[in-house]
Formats: structure tokens, sequence, C-alpha cells
């Protein structure tokens, strides 16, 4: 089946999503989508999928004009979805997950699990997704939750298959066996499109390539004979510089020691277990980890958001275990949280406001219970300013911002003042080539000042291009630790997964 | 670096000073045209209500008139529609601070109670002192009895998790039956009678009226002024002080409030302290400027009116201000119109919900009136 999009345009408000974009899916091809986040990718394929409905161009399958008012009519027509967030039942089994909504009936209506085992079977043996039909979802690793996604597009005789950020949950070793079920998928006939920012993935699976920037098509070809520059060239619209230009660190004394910590998770389940270690003044330390390993309440515990059920932390000598998180503020610790829209931000605040939200309180903002807002005011604009956070003025509400310009906003506010620790968990989740860029370079730049960071992220690549010292995380441990510069992707993938131990 | 560079698709750089320049500031506008185009509709489906229920035309038109003029018709009217604005303005901040935080105060009808019952304790006691003293004393009685009523609400939020919706509504009917109950001892109840009535307020705790000097019969008192001055302070804390920050920070996302260091749960106390403490203030208000002495229930529903007061306000001081002049000048007009036609004052209740429901739901009265809003679509 082949699919075409022909100058699709879809607006939202004054916001023009997709303008003019046109594509095709072959079978037995993949196509991937390449942009940064809000260059449309999505978009184009929620309109495809009958989520949205276009305000321009046609849709035509097999030649003939097509039209989806809903995605139960793409699904009629064999397009499949696999979703960036997973859309599963987690307390039912994967056999009933497949099932759900177009479920084998016997008799009377009769609900039919073992038709409906045996197809989830048949289809695992055929293209390579070997899942447990009766394992519940909440039980199976990401990566098989993936799987489940893709067995129910097929059971849904799905022809073409859309993959949303596949890679994003996936530990580097679950890439390589998604990347092996995908060119299965393409070599049993299925029309593949495969919507990443990731670089590597584009050129390493796909057979062709559209780089989406700002709604449009601004480049396409065959991803084996273009370069990465090249293609990060055409996503963001000028040269890039994909490598973190940093010099050897100069570590100094420990400033942040952690040791024989103990942290428990929202169930009562020990989520850090037993961990040490350092981080030294003017050096970078990464923690690296597939999400859900304990990294999170690591980070909770050490700013003072979460209880420390046994072990120390200390910061310069001082005692810090049982800090709030003002006290911890009040000691030059700057805290990146790990989910800007959740906690980094409030979005119905004003920009100036979210610049003051974590020393409101200071005197410098005002004396005793008042506020100085002309104080607050030419402080944020000024920090704004120099962090780049681009908008037109600080009394905007912090949700006219782009993702990238929030994480700014929020890296202007921790690391303007004079801070002596950083840290970051997954301080450039989701934004735009030039801000990651930028955020690094400020964390470089003061770790060359003589700054300590700790960053988690869940990108190998960022863990690799920032961190003088990279620590991997699994299961509440600390598992391996690794030189920065250097050091073996597969290695810590492995370390990842859990294999070293 | 980058810095020099505008990358493509992303916004200008802009200066710091053009960054210091606020567009926003003039949003009155804003904020009174929906309310105003909400209270035009109710105003209009009340008619055809009116109509389908067998009034016809002249007397429609002859209720609304009615409305109009005991409202805003005469200085009387004008001194009743703020003797009934009062309150409802001091108790809608009351509600309306709670929103600002994330609680939803339901309990200014128990905090009406309880403080104006202390307030009537002060105001009835200590027959030397001046007025001067005497007054205060009584207010400050109801706002501190008001906050921990409401405090308890709070705290019990903030350190069990009991939701404030279950345990104000429960404090109402306590607060309810503790004024019975009251009313009955020998402490509270009128020398020689057998029925609930409270003892009075004595001269020295009245709120002073404002214009018997012009005629007797008009019964405005200081308690509008006290209402205005409420107003003017609930604005500054909110948006003028370290506290009202913490408020509005965890109304508008308590994880970032909590990341940022803010306690969740004393912000939780402190605001349904300073709500109670309003409930209270009305209570006071109710009390010493109007009733002069306490019965049975004699909230009369202040407090639920509070809600609709503050939800029409969009929960802002100033909004609220106007909301409750609104709903006081329904009110008293409302009277007027019962008076004068035989329209019920039910009707004003009508117009009253309809006016929340539309409030409540913008998209109805953007899409009717679209050319109203079509410039805010920016």
């Amino acid at each position: 089946m082949e699919v075409e999009l022909r100058n699709i345009t879809k607006r939202f408000g004054d916001l023009v999503a997709n303008d003019e974009v046109s594509l095709t899916i072959q079978p037995g091809k993949i196509l991937g989508l390449l942009g940064e986040n809000g260059a449309g990718k999505t978009t184009m394929m929620n309109v495809l999928y009958g989520l949205y409905s276009a305000d321009g161009g046609e849709i035509f399958v097999d030649g003939k004009p097509a039209s989806f008012a809903s995605p139960k009519d793409a699904i009629a027509a064999g397009i499949g979805m696999v979703h960036q967030h997973f859309m599963l039942v987690p307390v039912f089994t994967v056999a009933e997950n497949v099932v759900l909504g177009v479920e084998p009936t016997g008799a009377l209506d009769r609900l039919d699990l073992k038709r409906a085992r045996e197809q989830v079977r048949d289809i695992g043996a055929e293209y390579g997704l070997e899942v447990d039909p009766d394992a519940l979802i909440e039980d199976i690793p990401v990566g098989l939750q993936q799987r489940v996604e893709i067995i129910k597009t097929l059971f849904r005789s799905a022809e073409i298959v859309i993959f949303d950020e596949p890679t994003a949950v996936l530990t580097p070793q679950e890439v390589k066996e998604f990347f092996q079920i995908v060119r299965s998928l393409r070599d049993a006939g299925k029309g593949i499109v495969f919507i990443t920012h990731k670089l590597g993935e584009i050129i390493e699976l796909t057979d062709h390539v559209k780089v989406l920037r700002g709604g449009r098509v601004v480049g396409e070809g065959d991803p084996k004979i273009m370069s990465q520059v090249e293609l990060a060239e055409l996503m963001v619209g000028r040269p890039v510089d994909l490598v973190v230009d940093k010099v050897a660190a100069n570590p100094g004394k420990a400033i942040l020691e952690v040791s024989g910590l103990k942290v428990l998770g929202e169930g009562g389940d020990v989520a850090v277990d037993n961990v040490d270690f350092d981080v030294r003044a003017g050096e970078i330390v990464g923690i690296a980890g597939v999400q859900g390993n304990g990294q999170t309440e690591l980070i909770e515990a050490i700013t003072g958001l979460r209880s420390v059920a046994d072990g120390s932390i200390s910061f310069e000598g001082e005692d810090i275990t049982h800090h709030s998180p003002r006290q911890v503020h009040a000691l030059r610790i700057a805290h990146i949280p790990e989910d800007r829209q959740r906690s980094g931000i409030i979005s119905d605040f004003s920009i100036a406001e979210n610049m003051a939200l974590d020393s409101y309180y200071e005197d410098r903002y005002g004396r005793g219970v008042t506020l100085s807002w002309p104080q607050i005011n030419a402080q944020s604009a000024k920090d704004v300013f120099e962090f780049d956070v681009r908008t037109p003025t600080i009394f905007n509400a912090a949700s006219t911002l782009s993702g990238g310009n929030q994480q700014k906003l929020v890296a202007a506010r921790e690391l303007s003042r004079e801070i002596k620790l950083i840290i970051a968990s997954q301080p450039t989740r989701g934004i735009d080539v030039g801000s990651i860029e930028y955020i690094h370079q400020r964390i470089v730049a003061a770790r060359d000042a003589g700054v300590g960071a700790l960053i988690v992220s869940t990108e190998l690549d960022e863990i690799m291009a920032l961190s003088d010292r990279i620590l991997v995380m699994y299961r509440g441990r600390i598992v391996k630790e690794f030189a920065g510069g250097g050091s073996d992707v597969t290695e810590i993938g492995m370390a990842m997964a859990g294999v070293a131990q | 670096m980058t810095d020099s560079q505008t990358g493509v698709g992303s916004a200008k750089k802009y200066s710091v000073s053009e960054l210091l320049t606020n567009p926003n500031e003039v949003d009155l506008k804003t904020l009174l045209l929906l309310p105003a185009m909400a209270f035009m509709t109710a105003l209009f489906l009340g008619g055809v209500i009116m109509f389908v229920s067998g009034v016809d035309f002249t007397n429609i038109a002859f209720s609304y008139r009615a409305l109009l003029v005991g409202s805003v018709g005469s200085v009387f009217a004008l001194s009743e529609t703020l003797v009934a604005a009062a309150p409802l303005i001091i108790a809608g901040l009351s509600v309306a601070i709670g929103f600002r935080s994330g609680l939803f105060n339901i309990g200014a009808e128990g905090q009406i109670l309880t403080g104006g019952m202390a307030a009537l304790a002060v105001g009835f006691s200590f027959p030397e002192l001046s007025i001067w003293v005497h007054l205060p004393l009584s207010l400050l009685a109801g706002a501190i009895v008001g906050a921990v009523w409401g405090g308890i609400a709070g705290w019990l939020r903030a350190v069990t998790g009991a939701h404030e919706v279950i345990s104000t509504i429960m404090l109402n009917f306590i607060a309810l039956r503790l004024v019975d109950f009251s009313l009955k001892t020998d402490f509270f109840q009128k020398t020689g009678r057998n029925d609930p009535i409270s003892k009075s307020v004595l001269d020295s705790a009245l709120l002073p009226d404002l214009l018997t000097w012009i005629d007797p019969q008009l019964r405005v008192n200081a308690g509008i002024l006290i209402a205005f001055l409420v107003v003017f302070l609930i604005g500054w804390l909110l948006f003028r002080t370290t506290i009202g920050f913490e408020f509005r920070a965890v109304g508008a996302n308590p994880d970032a409030a909590r990341y940022a260091g803010i306690r969740i749960g004393w912000t939780f106390t402190a605001t349904m302290a300073v709500a109670g403490a309003l409930g209270g203030l009305t209570g006071g208000v109710q009390v010493l400027g109007v009733l002069e002495r306490a019965s049975p229930g004699f909230s009369s529903g202040i407090g639920f009116e509070a809600i609709a007061v503050a939800l029409l306000g969009r929960a802002h001081p100033t909004g609220v201000l106007f909301a409750g002049l609104l709903f006081g000048a329904l009110e008293a007009g409302g009277r007027q119109m019962q008076v004068d036609t035989n329209v019920g004052i039910d009707l004003i209740t009508i117009i009253q919900s309809l006016v929340i429901v539309f409030v409540a739901a913008p998209i109805l009265i953007k899409s009717l009136y679209p050319f109203a809003f079509r410039e805010h679509a920016k």
C-alpha cells in the first residue's frame, strides 16, 4: 500500500504547523522524518492518522483520494501508529491489550482469549516480536511494551506503521533489537515512517529522509550519502557544532559527598540503594541510566525534596542529609529539575515571576514580606537577555515560550546567581539543538570557573559529551564508573542494561 | 558561541529595555468584559424565562425597571445596594484567596457564623469602652476566631490530606449548631427571653451609619468602607508580598512551588487562616453593622453567595469588588421588584445563577459575541 500526502497545510491559530508538506510512504521502505521539536513532524502524522483535519492538501491511498475523520478510519485503511507515550492498560495482559477494541469473540459474544493469545504468538513469530501473551503490561520492561504496541498495529492489519520518537525510552541494546524489528517489518513489505530528532538513527535505519523545519520540508535525500553535519544544518537552519567544546577538567577537592545513601521510592520500594560517590569542584559528573533506575529519587534526596532513609549527604563538609530545599538553595546549589513543565516553571506566571521563583524572599528583592517588583523585573530582564531567552517582554506568561526557551529560563534562574554546584536532570530534554548547545556551553563554562556539576540524563550522547566522569545507575545502584572522554559506548550501554553486574 | 546569531525559526532577541516594557498593563477590560457580557445574556434569558412563565412584555419591562430603580435609582437604593454588597465583597475575597492557592473554601458560611458570634460577644461585653477601642476590638475578635475556624481546615489538609471541601462543609454544620447552642446560653441569650435571640451589640461597638444625617432611613454603614479597605489589602497581599507570591505559586503549580522551596502545607494553612479571617470579618460586619444581634443562621447564605461572587470576579480583588457590587445591586433591586410587580425574587437567583454559568463557560459567551473579543485574540 502506498500513501501520498500532497501539500498538507495545518494551522493552529496563527501558527502554521505544516506548510504545504508533501511526502510519499512506499511499501518496503523506511521513510525518516527528521526535525526538531515543533518542526511539525508529529502534526503531519497526526493528520494522516485522523487525529487532526488538515486545512489544506490531499491524501491519496494507492492513487485514490482518501480522507480520515478519525483514527478509526485510518486504522481501517491500514495505517498504524506507535505513539511516543504508549497507550496500554497496565493491569491487562499482553493479549488483552492487543485485542482491546477488536476482540475476537465466540458464541454469545464471549471473549475468546485463547484465540487472541494464538494470534499474538503468530504475529510474534512472523516478525520476530516475541512476547509472552499472558504477561501483565506493568510487569514487562519498556522495550517489550513497545513490541506490544507494534503487535497492536499489526493485529489491526496495518500496512503502514508510523513510529513517533520510538527510541527515547529504550536502552542502547533495546534500540538495536528495535531496529532489527523495524527492518523485518520493512522486509515484510510494510511502509514505515520513522519520526526522530536523532541524526544517527536516520543514517543508520532509514531509506529516505525528509527534513522538516518550521513546518516546511527544507531538504530530503538518501541518508546513506548525506553526512550528519549536512543533516544537522538542514534541521537547525545554520551551521551547528555537534561536539561540546571543552578543555580537560581541572578538578579541585570534593564538594558533594554522598555515602551509603538509601532512598525510598513512591511506593515504599528501595529506589536508591547504598549509593556512594562524590563530585569535585570544577568537574562534571554524569549519571547515565535508563529512566526509572533511581536517578529521580537520588536527585530529589540531594536537593531536599525527598527524605533520606539511610546514609548521608554532605556539601563542603556540612551535613545536608536532612536539609530543606530552601536550605540547599541557600548553600549556592543550583537545581535544574527533570521536568520543566511540571516542576521547573509555573506556566501561568510571568517570566519575571518565574525568574524569582526560588529567590523572591531574598533581601535583594524586597524588605520583610513586601516584594520590590522594580528590582525583580530589572534583574529578570538582565538575566533573560544574558541567557538568550527569546521573548518580547518579561511580563508575558512563561507558557508563551517555546520548550527550549522555557528550559533556558530555568537555566537562567538557576545559573545566573553565584553558585558552587549545579544539579541538573535532563537539562536538554525535548529542546532544539540551538538551545541544547547553549545550555551545554553554560554548564561547561561554569565548570571551568570551578563549579561542580552533577548531570543526570537518559541521553547517552549528552552524558558522553558533557561528563568528565560517568557513573552508570541501574536498579538504584551505581554499577560502574567510566572516565569521561573516549569510553566505549557499548560498554556503558551494557552497564545501563545491568549486564556488567 | 551563537549569541549574536539569530537562528532561523527562533524569535528575535530583544534588548533589556524592550524586555522591561509591559504591554499587559491594562487588563481591567479583559477582567470585566466577560462578566459584563455574561450579565447581559443572563438578563435577556431571565426575560425569556419570565415570558415563558406567562409574564407579558409590559410586566417584564416593568420588572427590569424596578430592578434598576431599586438598585441604583435613588440615594436610598444605592444605600441598600452597598449594605448588601459589603459582606458579599469581603466573603467573596475569602473564597477568592482560597482559589488563588488552589483551595476551595466552601466554609465562608461557618466562618461568618463563628466570627460573627465572637464579634457579638466582644460587642455586647465591655460597656465602658470608647468606640475607637471597642469597635476595632470586636471586628478583630471576629477575624481571629474566623481565622482559627478556617485555619483548622487548612491545617487538616496540610497534615492529613483531608480535602478542604469536605472539612469546610462539616465545619459549616458544626458552626451552625454551635450558634444555636450558644444562643441558649446565659452568656449570649438576651435576658428575659426564651427564644434564641442574643443580647444586642452596645452602641460603642456598632459600625457607624454614614448617611443618616441626610435621612435616618439610609442604612449604609462603615461596613462598605471596610470592604473597600479589604479589597486594597488583599490586592496588596496577593501581588506585593512574599506571602501572596507563595499563595499564588502553590495555587498555579504546587510541584514547581515545592521545588522552589515553598512549604505547601504551611501555605495551605496560612491561606485558609487568611480566608477564615475574612469570613470572620464578614460575620463581624454583618453583626455590628446590620443585624446588631444574632439569631439562628444569621449568616443567611452569604458564605455561599460569596462563592459565586469570587467566581464572577475571577478571584481577582478588583473583580470581586465589582462582582460584589453587582450582586448587592441585584439583591436590593430584587426586593424592589417584588414589591412593585408580581415577579418573585426567585428571578434574581435565576439571573445570578445564569451569570455564573456563563462566566464558568467563557467559550459560550465568546462565541455569542465574537465581535467583542476579537481584538483580544492576539
